[in-house]
């Protein structure tokens, strides 16, 4: 009779052998004193928890959800897992205004397009920001990405029926930032594909992922617009035998993994049908006869690993494509954490810590004349854009410009 | 995705048999499920201290024959007595060439000084530490050993005692700055590395109390929670008036974070990939040979490469794992040696010599990895995992991690040469 089974919990917390790397390479406890630490925070933390509830520290506040004391850990602890489930299960703070405003970015997104050049011109101006800054604490030193005057799903509309030509088909998870923000990213995505002979759909329905949700206590309402995605990917995968790709490492993160656990919904059937674009395009280059053709321009670029690009384990894939340019220097950065963790770093009583959090990776960047950094988080992006003088690109954008 | 070489594991074995590799062309991944035991690291690697029945060790290269004749399946005895030589001088060697800067030599050992202040036998140690020639002789006449007030992981008065057994005086000091106050919010935390943090940036002040308080003490001894930044060591050692050396505290270890940092960075410098927080999951194997490893991460993607090393470590990583009945390999499954009698696995006097130190997973003399008591052809195990050894009584488990990987790396290249 195997009795162990029973005292095992889903995130491993009974394995924590008290070492404490998980807190040598936690980036916030780095910088910021009020953040006890993963190891506290976490599976010490959990023990006490699991007592008495009473004994939640609001100080988990300060994680980003990183993940990296999960690649970190010798012993297989989720320890990220547990403290964002203990936050949820515990938090008592209500999420202020500010964080709804932040967290819906589907809906402020629809509500902005269609006035995208004011509304973009609104956000720049500085009376505007003191006010974000004084009522709502949203740094004033942060830029909102600019929103797009139109949706990428707008216009892929006109495109649907030339995509549905093609004898192969995935279907794209494209994100709010794609949609709202950066409608280039889709064409550039819908050009490589198509340079390759498949053709690009769009999900039945499609929500934001709702990581930002998830990291601002909406949870129920990231519940309800995970199962609108998982249905629809079902749908592709399932039904019609379409793989998924997305662009975002987060946006891809958050539905292969944080949707089993920490929303509580089972992915498993589809898990493996959704991935990173850059991923699908490796494994059929590396699998088959296609060839990219490419221009013979030169380009110097530094690559930037995302945190959940690190926990994927993805930014291999990234990295060799952009590798098959054939004129292109590229740097690979030291992986540490840009420090802008979606919405977190956009808040004001976050930006010191945001910043602090950075400043190694923002060194790495100035040291050298890259003519981009390529990453593939957009989040990442607009902080290295924010924080550096360089400008940010995905791999598939670099990838479209250097086709033939 | 297509490798010379994949090794699996990223500590002190996996890194030193893949740095070798590169440096001879090869293309290299490691994959690495969490980080190593170096973080644990005393500050100094280890080559043999003592043979098998117990005997200490003075000069590990004239040992070697008593130890082959002792533990015939011990990894050194599988390397021969010849080999055992030129590997540890190929060793010093490869970290000098590397510029990890270690001082010592396979054919004396000399004396390093543990967290308690126990002198004990080593091979080479990291820069800035404090080591003796002789067990019972220190370098200095009296010394000023320095703590910050309310960390735990180090101990002043005990190194005093020992110290003075050896006719060293010692004067303590304990100290603060305003800056670590931020740690004592949380007094669990107060650990080297978050001490280490704020010493770095704090050099100027830590070196004016050292100088202040160290009156006419010949040197200071610190505790190791400062340099996680490399170059703050040396600015403090400039800006001291007298020699500063270094004493390991409890872990989380400095100087094998630092050190696992600089082997990890010159991996990735050289031209290897190295992925962290993944682990192997399945291979397919014809014949005895394995042809493709399949991880977590990367799901149906596989790894192909013509050989595969095997460094996950012992217990602690992993490598290999003890429920109540047996003791298995998790990535292969491959043979381990252990008893079926549970009760030969420990010795209920914790300090005594116990069985599951010595269980590991069983090779030929050329480290290759055994599957249902047949050879795998091109499965390599490196390191902390292999049977026939103890490296808690025989001190010998640095070494054994080093040159076995050497060793491997030799192996995969003149079979490649051969063709």
């Amino acid at each position: 009779m195997n009795l162990q089974q029973h005292n095992i919990s889903e995130n491993n917390f009974e394995q924590c052998i008290k070492c404490t790397v998980c807190t040598v390479y936690c980036p916030v406890a780095a910088v910021n004193p009020d953040y006890p630490g993963p190891k506290q925070a976490g599976p010490d933390g959990e023990r006490l928890r699991l007592k008495k509830g009473d004994f939640y520290d609001e100080a988990l506040k300060y994680c980003i959800n990183c993940k990296r004391c999960e690649v970190a850990c010798p012993s297989n602890v989720k320890i990220g897992d547990i403290i964002q489930s203990a936050r949820i299960k515990y938090s008592k703070k209500k999420p202020k205004v500010r964080d709804f405003i932040l967290a819906n970015t589907d809906l402020v997104g629809t509500l902005a397009t269609p006035f995208a050049p004011i509304v973009n011109t609104t956000l720049g101006l500085k009376p505007v920001k003191a006010v974000l800054d004084s009522v709502f604490k949203i740094d004033h030193r942060r830029q909102f990405p600019k929103y797009s005057f139109g949706t990428f799903e707008s216009w892929y509309k006109k495109q649907a029926d030339s995509q549905k030509s093609f004898p192969k088909q995935v279907s794209y998870f494209h994100g709010c930032y794609v949609n709202y923000n950066n409608p280039q990213l889709g064409k550039d995505l819908i050009k490589v594909f198509n340079a390759m002979g498949i053709g690009v759909q769009l999900l039945k329905k499609e929500k934001c992922c709702g990581v930002a949700l998830i990291s601002n206590g909406f949870i129920d309402q990231a519940k309800k617009q995970a199962k609108v995605n998982v249905a629809s990917i079902r749908e592709s995968v399932l039904e019609k035998n379409i793989p998924v790709v997305a662009t975002s490492s987060s946006c891809t993160f958050t539905i292969r993994d944080e949707y089993p656990h920490l929303l509580d919904i089972d992915t498993k059937d589809v898990r493996d049908q959704v991935e990173l674009a850059t991923r699908y395009i490796y494994r059929l280059l590396s699998s088959s006869d296609m060839k990219l053709r490419f221009k013979d321009e030169k380009i110097k670029v530094a690559y930037h690993t995302p945190c959940h690009m690190e926990k994927l384990g993805w930014s291999y894939y990234s990295i060799e494509l952009l590798k098959l340019i054939p004129n292109i220097e590229l740097t690979v950065l030291d992986s540490q954490c840009c420090g802008i963790a979606g919405t977190y770093g956009f808040k004001k009583e976050n930006y010191r810590t945001s910043q602090d959090i950075g400043d190694g990776l923002f060194k790495q960047i100035e040291s050298t004349d890259y003519d981009y950094v390529v990453t593939d988080c957009e989040t990442c992006k607009w902080q290295i854009e924010m924080s550096t003088s360089k400008k940010c690109e995905h791999p598939i954008s670099i990838i479209a410009k250097a086709i033939l | 995705m297509k490798f010379d070489t994949v090794i699996i594991g990223g500590g002190l074995s996996g890194l030193v048999c893949g740095i070798r590799l590169l440096q001879q062309g090869q293309r290299c991944v490691i994959v690495s499920s969490g980080q190593s035991a170096l973080h644990f690291s005393s500050g100094s690697f280890d080559l043999l201290n003592a043979l098998p029945n117990g005997e200490n060790v003075i000069n590990p290269l004239s040992s070697i024959n008593d130890l082959v004749e002792q533990a015939p399946k011990h990894p050194y005895s599988k390397i021969g007595k010849d080999n055992f030589e030129k590997l540890s001088s190929e060793a010093e060697q490869f970290f000098r060439e590397i510029d990890v800067e270690l001082t010592g030599t396979a054919r004396k050992n000399h004396y390093r000084i543990t967290p308690m202040g126990i002198l004990k036998p080593t091979w080479l140690t990291m820069d800035g530490f404090a080591t003796a020639e002789s067990k019972d002789n220190l370098p200095w006449n009296k010394v000023s050993i320095f703590n910050i007030t309310g960390f735990l992981d180090f101990y002043p008065q005990f190194i005093a005692d020992e110290f003075l057994k050896t006719g060293t005086e010692s004067d303590i000091h304990l100290f603060n700055l305003e800056a670590l106050d931020q740690l004592r919010r949380n007094p669990s935390e107060m650990r080297s590395t978050n001490i280490a943090r704020i010493l770095d940036k704090n050099i100027e002040e830590v070196s004016r109390i050292l100088n202040e308080k160290s009156g006419d003490s010949e040197a200071v001894i610190f505790p190791a929670c400062i340099g996680l930044e490399a170059s703050s060591l040396d600015k403090l050692r400039k800006l001291v008036k007298k020699p500063v050396v270094l004493i390991p505290t409890m872990p989380p270890s400095i100087a094998g974070i630092h050190t696992q940092q600089y082997l990890h960075d010159y991996f990735v410098k050289a031209g290897g990939v190295y992925m962290l927080g993944d682990s192997i999951r399945n291979a397919d194997m014809q014949e005895n040979h394995i042809s493709k490893v399949y991880s977590f991460n990367h799901g149906d993607i596989p790894f192909t490469a013509d050989n595969f090393v095997l460094a996950t470590g012992s217990y602690f990583s992993q490598g290999l794992i003890a429920t109540s009945d047996e003791i298995y390999e998790p990535v292969f499954n491959l043979d381990v040696s252990y008893s079926t009698d549970r009760k030969e696995w420990y010795n209920p006097k914790m300090f005594e010599q116990q069985g599951y130190h010595h269980y590991g997973v069983k090779t030929d003399d050329s480290f290759r990895g055994m599957y249902k008591e047949k050879v795998i052809q091109n499965l390599f195990v490196a390191g902390a995992i292999l049977e026939g050894f103890d490296p808690i009584k025989e001190g010998s488990g640095a070494g054994v991690s080093i040159l076995t990987s050497l060793s491997i790396a030799r192996t995969i290249l003149s079979n490649k040469e051969r063709g």
